[in-house]
């Protein structure tokens, strides 16, 4: 995946450079507002990493600018400003999605890789698969191994929305945001207990295990047999 | 600016001076007005007796010809009074009559007539004002019937006289009035901001003086009172939170130096370098939390959050809150049970809300515990219901904790306080306070009660009105039925 960070404090953009290459990911660097536009005209990039304050031009006008010129590279913008009204900001300017500084680097990674997704064909399959693990968007069946499984409303939810992003990691916040619609810390580890129980019932009575635990950062579903 | 400009820019002041002029204006006006119909009526009065007496005088002409004029007019010249009468023949030459040279302009006229006249007096001869009828006789004899009324000019000068007296009085004690009146507030006034300037350098003890008359100065001095006192609180609300927050936030901040201090101390290697770490990013993660938490406080306490309030049905909120719980208080061996009756409407913050409801929950999940461990006799569970009482949505939260001992149930919503039997469970005490601060800003409460045992926390709001409306006129039987997928 070919990443654009445009960040003007140097430290950050060099961690954020390194931790990105060790993931597997080209990184490339601009200082400033009007450099980072010009280099996302030049090139083609999976996503681009935008801080919202920037020297010569802010953050939010680099992504309309882009937008306005139909340059739809999905764009994930980083602020220290965190509240309801300057994410609604931050995402009508088409930025799409909004992370509060500070933030952990595994929630970044998680979003950035679910947000290159996004505008792959998958997101329209009305089937998801991993494993012998099935799932049917259209008739709300759940099946392993041909066996049916019983899953509650909330649970196909989670279980469809791991499946979507199947391989990649989905952190805690991803799954309270998309699958509860919580844009708020829930104090307790709840999640851990509902992909708790969600395991047991797809995971338990069969061989390989499905639904990883990625530590520190979050889950993530897929088949470790190949 | 000296003493007396400050003085005559008060506003006391010049509403007097303008009340002087438009007194003054409405005072010339009356007079005057007075004056010149006095003056028209006895004009007319004059005229009417004058024309009298001079049909009378020709009469007697008619009658007795010119002798018997002559003699009447020279017998009523006699009588002192202030008549005055002249019969002349064609050249101007006297016959009878009090009144001696007369100018030609005079005897030329015809008719009613005003003219000055002399007449001897103790000191010589005076001008004085006459008002006259000149009538001629057939024979080119003139008879001037008039009255001396130099007593009317005497009026004139009095009613002008009386003015201007007047006028200069009334001005006198009306700019001398407004001068008081504005001294004396003006004293009251230098007086309240003296005060309110020793209160801006920081003696926020300090109050504004009220003299007790309960005048409008009063009033405002009152009200300035209250809003002092109210700073003053908010002041104090702020040193202790910032002393809390000092506290609550070194405190983590120093354990997490220590540990990396102490695992730098000596080479352990990578195993007690990497734990280390990782319960590093533990600590400052907490701490991120903390932080976020005071500042979500924070905002909503300054009235942020307000604009993205939409009608949400509270009911079906609480029992997707408790959903997400559910699996935990089961894992904590309690039971959450839901009551939710029929949809209640509100107009509030979905997220705000939301974490308000999961603070609760968290709340009694964390501490609901307790009192079994122990061993009583309650049933370990929680309830979790929404109610509508009249125009309020009560949302409940009950456990069979220990609950919050009276005296403290005041002091758990303040920032940064936990009881000391909850210091064993992890939390930053910023919980209910965010409770608190999302139910203010969206015009509620929250109480605290015994639960007998345990504790029960209610969250009130205002139901949304509109939505109440809209819900009647939906379940009224002649209605439009709306069939909503």
């Amino acid at each position: 995946m070919r990443v654009l960070v445009i960040e003007d404090d140097q430290e950050t953009a060099t961690f954020l450079k390194r931790a990105l290459k060790e993931s597997g990911h080209v990184a490339e660097y601009a200082g400033d507002g009007q450099s980072g536009l010009d280099l996302a005209r030049a090139n083609a990039y999976d996503v681009l990493i935008v801080d919202r304050m920037l020297p010569k031009c802010d953050g939010l006008t680099v992504i309309g600018a882009l937008r306005a010129e139909e340059i739809s590279t999905p764009a994930l913008i980083l602020s220290a400003l965190g509240e309801v009204d300057d994410r609604v900001k931050g995402l009508r300017a088409g930025g799409d999605y909004y992370l509060t500084k500070p933030y952990a680097f595994s929630e970044l990674l998680a979003r950035i890789e679910a947000l290159a997704r996004r505008k792959s064909p998958e997101e329209g399959n009305t089937r998801f698969q991993v494993g012998d693990l099935v799932l049917d968007r259209l008739s709300h069946k759940v099946t392993r191994a041909g066996e049916a499984i019983m899953l509650q409303p909330r649970e196909f939810r989670l279980l469809e929305y791991l499946m979507k992003h199947a391989g990649q990691v989905v952190t805690r916040t991803m799954l309270l945001e998309n699958v509860w619609d919580y844009h708020f810390d829930p104090q307790t580890n709840v999640i851990d207990v509902h992909i708790s129980r969600l395991r047991s019932k797809i995971d338990k009575n069969f061989g390989n295990a499905l639904l990883h635990t990625v530590r520190g950062a979050g889950y993530t579903i897929r088949d470790s047999a190949h | 600016m000296t003493a007396l400009t400050k003085l005559f820019r008060t506003t006391t002041f010049r509403l007097s001076l303008t009340y002087l002029a438009l007194f003054s204006a409405a005072a010339i006006v009356a007079i005057a007005y007075i004056y010149w119909h006095t003056t028209v009526l006895l004009s007319q009065q004059l005229s009417q007796t004058i024309d009298a007496e001079l049909k009378g005088l020709a009469e007697q002409y008619r009658a007795g010809g010119l002798e018997q004029l002559v003699r009447t007019v020279a017998e009523r010249s006699g009588t002192p009074g202030n008549s005055l009468y002249l019969v002349a023949d064609s050249e101007g030459r006297r016959l009878a009559g009090n009144l001696s040279a007369v100018t030609p302009d005079l005897w030329n006229s015809l008719g009613p007539v005003e003219f000055v006249y002399r007449r001897p007096a103790p000191g010589g001869v005076e001008n004085r004002l006459a008002f006259a009828n000149v009538f001629r006789l057939p024979s080119g004899y003139r008879l001037i019937v008039g009255r001396d009324i130099e007593d009317r000019r005497e009026l004139a000068r009095l009613v002008r006289q009386a003015m201007l007296w007047g006028l200069g009085v009334m001005a006198l004690f009306g700019i001398g009035g407004g001068y008081w009146v504005s001294r004396k507030l003006l004293t009251r006034i230098d007086t309240l901001a003296a005060t309110t300037r020793t209160i801006m350098e920081g003696d926020l003890g300090r109050r504004l003086p009220v003299t007790g008359s309960g005048d409008e100065l009063d009033r405002l001095s009152d009200s300035l009172n209250l809003m002092l006192s109210r700073i003053e609180q908010l002041m104090a609300g702020l040193r202790e939170v910032s002393d809390n927050i000092a506290h609550d936030l070194k405190t983590p901040l120093n354990r997490l130096r220590n540990r990396v201090e102490g695992a730098l101390r000596e080479p352990y290697g990578e195993p007690v370098y990497r734990e280390a770490l990782e319960r590093t990013i533990e600590e400052a993660d907490g701490l991120i939390k903390t932080f976020n938490a005071l500042l979500s406080i924070a905002r909503i306490e300054a009235g942020a959050g307000g604009e993205n309030r939409e009608s949400l049905d509270v009911s079906a909120l609480l029992r997707d809150v408790a959903e997400l719980y559910e699996p935990v208080a089961e894992e904590r061996g309690l039971e959450l049970k839901t009551e939710v009756e029929a949809p209640i409407f509100i107009r509030a913050d979905r997220q705000l809300i939301g974490q308000a409801i999961a603070n609760l929950i968290d709340n009694a999940i964390k501490y609901g515990t307790a009192a079994t461990e122990k061993g009583k006799a309650a049933s370990p569970e929680i309830t979790v219901s929404a109610r509508a009482e009249g125009a309020t949505a009560e949302i409940v939260v009950t456990d069979r904790g220990p609950g919050v001992p009276l005296s403290e149930r005041e002091r758990v919503l303040d920032r940064f306080v936990r009881l000391e039997a909850s210091r064993s469970e992890p939390g930053s005490g910023l919980g209910l306070s965010l409770v608190a601060a999302v139910a203010r800003l969206h015009g509620g409460k929250l109480k605290l009660e015994d639960n007998a045992p345990g504790l029960r926390v209610i969250l009130a709001l205002p139901v949304d009105g509109e939505a109440l409306v809209n819900g009647a006129a939906r379940q009224a039987p002649s209605g439009a039925e709306i069939r909503t997928a």
